[in-house]
């Protein structure tokens, strides 16, 4: 039951049912987990940019690009692997196998994906880079945006832009790269000739990076991304978050004040309140208020604290990778315990590794040709004037060579003197059809299949089409029937 | 209505709340970023744009076009035309080559396996049926058993100009109506019936003198259907020996035959579908698997 304001104890109503965006000027910092991150970024985005243009030989028929999705030739190529429409379930495992890494990686360290891998934190670090080079650090930018409209401001700001709109192109454009010939899609897109969806899709991300790293920036990771709110049901007290040690920590005060209190032999805590794990904070979080949704776990506010520990002569670790258990462990005199394998971890990794062999043997062991056989309905079965029967099928064969392939089909389990056809072959092995397909190609056939004159046939006998490969002799088969009256 | 003076706090989490309380469960106020509902906003002034530049809102008989002039219909007539261009260019090799060369290369076979199930379908299915197994009165065209001919020049010809179908190159036979004409009585048309059938495998009918039979069949029908009841396609005369009879394999189907037959007609296609597509019919009807 609703119980009006008015009627509530103590209600009333709140200021603000919308709040403006709060600016945030995240500060440089440096150390152990900045040198990770950017490792990171210039790993991951070097990936991204570059990898259209690795070269991968398939010989004359297939195009020699490493990564590429080839939607008009619905084929996608990746090294060494091409798949076929017919074989996306590869994606599927694919899926399983990332979402049980991230999964897994929660169970180990929190959001240590939103952290360091995300997209979202990737290019808005690279944004802010830009952002620290042309406007300055933190005290420098709050000062350039209060500071008035000079021909100076404006230039530094139309900078920032510029550079910004620059990446962002660069990061639509290397996009379009993974569905196309990268180095004549480059050219084409130079000389104003590439397809009209390449520039609406460079149009597309360029518009989406501008304004997610530029401007959205933490408001993606708070509002809008669906990850935090599963990744609160998935962590426990027993993964590593980034953890202010409020133990050792508090009660917190400024230098003097805690040096005061400490030569008094009065309890004093290690925080000496200089902000500094708040101002380098991407999110604008305070960990020492203790783990809330906004953090993504970058561990900034370690490098942060660190510095400050050491500048003060406190061993380092007031804030770090920790686990809530530990706190409530070591406040209560225990030994802290790092528990990496547990039922949680083990059973991702087990699902990871089983999926991905999965998929491995399901890689290693397909085959390279393919046959389909699709019964004719109507009509089933045609008595011929001998009184023989003849069957119809519409035969679908693949060649998965990017060379041109033979092959000869068979039908067996019909009795002896029977006879198989293939509309438009002409030439016969044995009695037996020889077809060529193409290279990375499929080919539709009419096969038809006589019964022998003179035998009577039971109504459904079970066949089994061969196709065999002329050369290294590759064999795919298939099961169907042959209808009789 | 705001009073500020009088903010509740939640103590646990330090926020405050928007005053409304469910049994005693009290909602905090974590205000949403104004930007969120400005983008609301957005898109409400998206949907009127939207109204206003597309098709969109039902009227009595009609609907508002919206200023773009925009239509699906219009899109899918282009997309169509677009696609029947295409097909006219793969269409016109169709027409240069022979019917041999389009059975054995594969692009041509393709193209015509596809274009000729269409266009059976939509002229030739109503009468042989969708299997094409024909019926009463109609040949099937799955079968080995060819009136006319079963290679793909005999298909073709009989596709372009029909059977009495008053193409001046129409594939014409007519058998004489020899009961109602009187051309023979009734006697002995009993007796070529049973002959026949007797002949095709089939039980004569008791007491009919089938020497009788014989006779009155050399006489008057074999210079057609041949002494040993083979047929003669140039002349469209069936084979009287096979399993399939066009109006139905019995004693009384002969004899209903023999007195007044019928005499069916297959239209002529030349002129009412384009050469290629004729082609591709022929094609695809000589891949049923009973083509010569
Ligand atoms: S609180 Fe620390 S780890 Fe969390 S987002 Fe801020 S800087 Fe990164
Ligand atoms: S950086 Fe360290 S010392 Fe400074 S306020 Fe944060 S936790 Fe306290």
């Amino acid at each position: 039951m609703r119980v009006e304001p008015d009627a509530a104890v103590g209600s009333g109503q709140p200021d603000e049912w919308f709040a403006s965006a709060k600016k945030i000027y995240p500060m440089a910092t440096h150390g152990t987990f900045r040198r990770i991150k950017w490792a990171l970024l210039f790993i991951t985005l070097g990936i991204y940019y570059l990898l259209p243009f690795v070269r991968w030989d398939r010989g004359p028929e297939a195009p020699d690009q490493a990564v590429l999705i080839d939607l008009a030739g619905r084929r996608a190529y990746f090294f060494f692997i091409e798949i076929w429409p017919q074989e996306v379930y590869y994606l599927t495992g694919l899926l399983i196998v990332a979402a049980m890494a991230l999964f897994l990686m929660n169970a180990v360290a929190g959001r240590i994906w939103c952290g360091y891998l995300c997209p979202q934190t990737v290019w808005t670090d690279l944004f802010l880079w830009v952002e620290r080079k042309v406007e300055g650090d933190r005290r420098e930018r709050i000062a350039f945006d209060k500071a008035p409209w000079t021909a100076k401001k404006v230039a530094r700001r139309a900078t920032k832009h510029f550079l910004w709109l620059m990446i962002a192109w660069w990061t639509g454009g290397a996009w379009v790269l993974y569905f196309a010939d990268a180095p004549t899609i480059v050219y084409e897109l130079a000389t104003f000739q590439a397809p009209v969806s390449a520039y609406v899709w460079i149009g597309i991300l360029t518009a989406t990076t501008y304004l997610l790293a530029g401007f959205m920036r933490e408001q993606v990771c708070i509002y809008m991304c669906p990850w935090p709110r599963i990744q609160a049901a998935l962590t426990d007290e027993k993964a590593l978050n980034v953890t202010y040690r409020w133990d050792r920590g508090e009660p917190r005060g400024s230098l003097k004040h805690n040096r005061e209190l400490e030569a008094k032999g009065l309890p004093a805590g290690d925080c000496i309140d200089c902000n500094q794990c708040y101002f380098v904070c991407p999110t604008g979080v305070d960990i020492r208020k203790g783990m809330q949704l906004d953090c993504i776990q970058c561990g900034l506010c370690i490098d942060a604290c660190d510095n400050i520990m050491t500048k003060i002569g406190k061993p380092t670790g007031l804030i770090g990778y920790d686990t809530d258990e530990n706190i409530e462990r070591r406040v209560a005199g225990k030994e802290p315990v790092y528990e990496i394998v547990r039922p949680r971890t083990v059973i991702y990794a087990a699902i990871i590794a089983l999926v991905g062999a999965l998929m491995l043997y399901a890689l290693l062991s397909r085959d390279f040709a393919g046959i389909s056989v699709l019964h004719d309905r109507n009509p089933i079965f045609v008595t011929q004037s001998d009184g023989s029967v003849r069957n119809g099928y519409t035969v679908r064969l693949m060649n998965k060579r990017n060379h041109a392939r033979s092959f000869v089909l068979n039908v067996e389990g019909m009795p002896g003197g029977s006879r198989i056809e293939a509309v438009g072959i002409d030439q016969y092995v044995d009695g037996r059809p020889f077809i060529e397909v193409g290279p990375d190609q499929t080919r539709e056939l009419r096969v038809l299949v006589h019964s022998p004159a003179g035998t009577k046939m039971p109504p459904s006998t079970p066949v089994t089409f061969r196709l065999t490969e002329s050369v290294m002799g590759e064999v795919v088969t298939t099961k169907d029937y042959f209808k009789a009256p | 209505m705001t009073d500020t003076h009088n903010k509740e706090v939640d103590a646990l989490s330090g926020v405050e709340t928007t005053g409304h309380e469910w049994d005693g469960l009290k909602e905090l106020n974590n205000p949403l970023p104004k930007w969120w509902l400005y983008v609301f906003y957005a898109t409400i002034v998206w949907a009127i744009g939207y109204w206003i530049v597309y098709p969109s809102w039902p009227l009595l008989t009609t609907y508002t076009a919206g200023v773009l002039g925009n239509s699906q219909r219009a899109d899918a007539l282009a997309a169509l035309e677009a696609g029947m261009a295409e097909r006219a260019q793969i269409g016109s090799a169709l027409v240069d080559a022979s019917l041999d060369d389009i059975r054995s290369t594969q692009g041509m076979l393709d193209f015509a396996m596809a274009n000729g199930r269409a266009a059976f379908g939509d002229n030739c299915a109503p009468c042989h049926g969708s299997g094409a197994t024909g019926s009463l009165g109609y040949p099937n065209l799955q079968d080995d058993a060819w009136i006319w001919g079963g290679t793909l020049d005999d298909i073709h010809t009989t596709l372009k100009y029909g059977i009495r179908s008053g193409h001046d190159e129409a594939r014409i036979g007519d058998m004489p109506a020899f009961g109602r004409d009187g051309l023979l009585d009734k006697d002995e048309i009993d007796q070529v019936a049973s002959y026949v059938a007797a002949q095709a495998g089939l039980e004569p009918e008791a007491g009919v003198d089938l020497a009788a039979g014989e006779t009155v069949y050399l006489d008057n029908c074999a210079s057609c259907h041949g002494e040993d009841l083979k047929g003669m396609r140039e002349v469209g005369a069936p084979d009287l020996t096979a399993a399939n009879y066009l109006y139905g394999k019995s004693v009384a189907a002969i004899k209903a035959q023999v007195n007044a037959p019928r005499n069916g007609v297959m239209p002529a296609w030349e002129g009412r579908l384009d050469p290629a597509t004729i082609k591709s019919l022929a094609v695809y009807v000589h891949a049923f698997g009973g083509g010569e």
